[in-house]
């Protein structure tokens, strides 16, 4: 069974928390330790993502985190040894964020088994529809990685129904008609997106862009999402500590601590 | 091995979710208004009485004489604000205004899109912003300004390389949040369906004249039709009847920059997905999307429309870099032996016509199109003239 199927049984009740970390941001060992204390503070499920030049769905921090990890760099293969290392200490369902080139250029099948091999249990290329992805999902099953795909407020029911059925992992729900990055409020627009994702069909979906504090988590989880990605909120903290390795480390732990707990809580 | 496209097809739709149905209703919206007679009617009136359409087709005096073939240039210079991309602004600005939409963006390189997109906005009565990286701007400075003049708000991107790339990504973001009210007028023949079939839709005005005057002028076809190639909008449009007439041969001029650093990517670069399509890019052995390089800002992208990766693995047209320091010399020649300033963008296809010239038998007709002028251009071949 993949580890997300069974994580989102486990969680069941309360909804997962899954923080998203670029990897190699702002340097392959920094970013492994940032990885490993979310881990430590109670994440259910990672979403990793593989720095890439032009991420046209990303904001700006998650442009500049990016580039960070370039600088550091962070290519390919050592996103994927990267990885490994995050696998070697812990069994969390691990989803990667990619663009479509990184996949394409080094082979679709070739880019599935590496990732399976470093011990990813899903794919979402950002810039690929579900039914654009010509043989992506079965190269992904043949290597035993789960599909994920983006569905957003614009998509209509039919569509969203249909994504909802294709993504074997879970549906990524784009909260906001956006790109990515930490918004002050939860709007109405992601509240009733997700009411309507729920009730389109049980199949597990989670959340985010613009999801930024504890308390927007805790009301996306209430609102039916089975779990909740915080990305931007985090990867500014770790930009705003600059070279304070343990600044970023700190704020992390903080961050990821809190919204644990209070979805915990709320269960 | 397997392959993400359905079929090993240029183009496609490769964005995020929040951009699909978008894409959908500008596509649905085109395909009933570029057939409705109102629509064409408006359009062509436009084109005819605001544009001054159709521009001319000189027999290049000069290089009809160094060359003994004789050389027309297609003169889009001529058009109004003194490019193709007239063409394409007029077209879009007016499927947005006929979908009601409230804004417009576009990315621009040279400025030159983002100033026909800000005359389409000031004609139409569309409030307008356009995305222009940091250096464009600043090698670009009169046309930022023009674009001010005509009301438009210029977003300078400082992300990545600070060039076409990035305000194409910045543009792209900016529709992602904002496509209910929005409309984005894509500048070239390229990006995600339906982007490059609509702007080859609104460029091929200039091949359906090239083959009517050429019919005036020489009672025949044009024996080859050559293009600069930056994403490919006023190449596609001089090739584009002529697709089917294989004894024209089509031919691209690629920015070779200066040898080392380049934007070819049909020459230069490997197939890819990026700006929402599979076409062929500059790129690394990851697949990380490099910097392009040359003295046309219209011609400094990574990347290139599909029909020309098309084009270029079926052989129907040949695409073979120029070099900038060649670029120039062209611009200088028309400078002094015709008395017309090119764009150094069109100065790339002066330059491959001048080399390619023998190998078409004497008296052959070659069409050039000559894209735009080159005032934008002073300060660069200033500059280059050190």
């Amino acid at each position: 069974m993949n580890r997300f199927t069974r994580m989102f049984q486990q969680t069941r009740g309360r909804g997962a928390f899954m923080p998203f970390f670029m990897l190699g941001d702002p340097t392959p060992a920094r970013s492994l330790n940032l990885i490993r204390t979310a881990l430590e503070e109670g994440a259910d499920a990672l979403e990793l993502g593989i720095p890439f030049s032009d991420p046209i769905a990303d904001g700006p921090v998650i442009q500049a985190s990016a580039l960070r990890a370039h600088r550091a760099g962070t290519n390919v293969a050592r996103c994927f040894d990267l990885l490994a290392e995050v696998r070697r200490n812990s069994d969390v369902p691990v989803g990667l964020l990619v663009y479509c080139n990184l996949i394409q250029k080094r082979g679709v099948d070739q880019f599935c088994a590496d990732a399976a091999q470093a011990g990813a249990d899903a794919l979402l290329a950002a810039d690929v529809p579900f039914d654009r992805a010509g043989d992506l999902p079965h190269a992904a099953e043949a290597a035993g990685l789960g599909s994920v795909y983006l569905c957003s407020p614009n998509t209509p029911d039919d569509r969203a129904r249909r994504i909802l059925e294709t993504s074997t992992a879970f549906t990524y729900a784009v909260g906001v008609m956006g790109t990515t990055g930490a918004r002050d409020a939860l709007g109405d627009e992601t509240t009733a997106f997700v009411t309507r994702l729920r009730a389109l069909s049980d199949r597990p979906f989670v959340v985010g862009f613009g999801i930024s504090t504890p308390a927007h988590a805790v009301e996306v989880l209430r609102l039916g999402a089975d779990g909740v990605i915080v990305g931007s909120a985090l990867i500014r903290m770790i930009e705003a500590a600059g070279d304070d390795a343990d600044a970023a480390t700190a704020s992390v732990r903080q961050f990821v601590r809190n919204t644990a707990t209070l979805i915990r809580q709320h269960a | 091995m397997s392959s993400l496209m359905t079929r090993a097809e240029f183009g496609g739709q490769f964005v995020p979710e929040p951009l699909v149905a978008p894409l959908r209703q500008i596509g649905e919206a085109f395909d009933r208004y570029c057939a409705d007679p109102d629509f064409v009617a408006e359009l062509d009136d436009l084109l005819r009485r605001y544009a001054g359409r159709p521009t001319p087709l000189y027999l290049s005096r000069s290089l009809t004489r160094r060359t003994g073939r004789r050389i027309y240039l297609k003169r889009e210079d001529l058009l109004h604000l003194g490019a193709h991309k007239t063409n394409n602004t007029l077209g879009q600005g007016l499927l947005a205004k006929t979908m009601g939409k409230t804004r417009l963006i576009a990315e621009t390189g040279a400025g030159q899109h983002g100033v026909a997109t800000a005359m389409a906005g000031a004609l139409f009565g569309i409030p307008t912003e356009v995305f222009m990286g940091a250096v464009d701007v600043e090698r670009q400075a009169m046309n930022v300004f023009r674009m001010k003049l005509m009301g438009a708000r210029v977003h300078e991107v400082r992300g990545g390389s600070a060039t076409l790339k990035d305000a194409i990504n910045d543009a792209l973001r900016d529709w992602i949040a904002n496509a209910s009210d929005t409309y984005y007028v894509f500048g070239t023949a390229a990006g995600p369906e339906p982007f490059a079939r609509i702007v080859t839709h609104f460029q091929a005005v200039i091949s359906e004249e090239i083959r009517r005057q050429t019919q005036e002028a020489e009672g025949r076809l044009p024996d080859a039709v050559v293009a600069c190639v930056g994403g490919g909008s006023n190449a596609i449009g001089a090739f584009h009847v002529f697709l089917n007439e294989p004894s024209v041969r089509l031919l691209g001029a690629e920015a070779g920059g200066d040898g080392q650093r380049h934007g070819a990517s049909l020459s230069r670069g490997a197939p890819g997905v990026f700006h929402g399509m599979y076409s062929y890019f500059l790129q690394d052995v990851d697949g990380q999307i490099a910097e392009a390089h040359s003295i046309a800002a219209g011609l400094d992208y990574p990347g290139v429309g599909p029909v020309h990766a098309r084009l270029h693995e079926s052989g129907r047209a040949r695409y073979t870099p120029v070099r900038d320091d060649e670029a120039l010399s062209a611009f200088h020649l028309l400078a002094r032996e015709e008395g017309i300033l090119p764009a150094l963008e069109s100065a790339h296809a002066v330059a491959l016509a001048l080399k390619v010239a023998d190998e078409f038998p004497r008296e052959a007709v070659i069409v050039i199109n000559l894209s735009g002028r080159g005032d934008k251009d002073l300060h660069t071949v200033l500059a280059a003239s050190g």
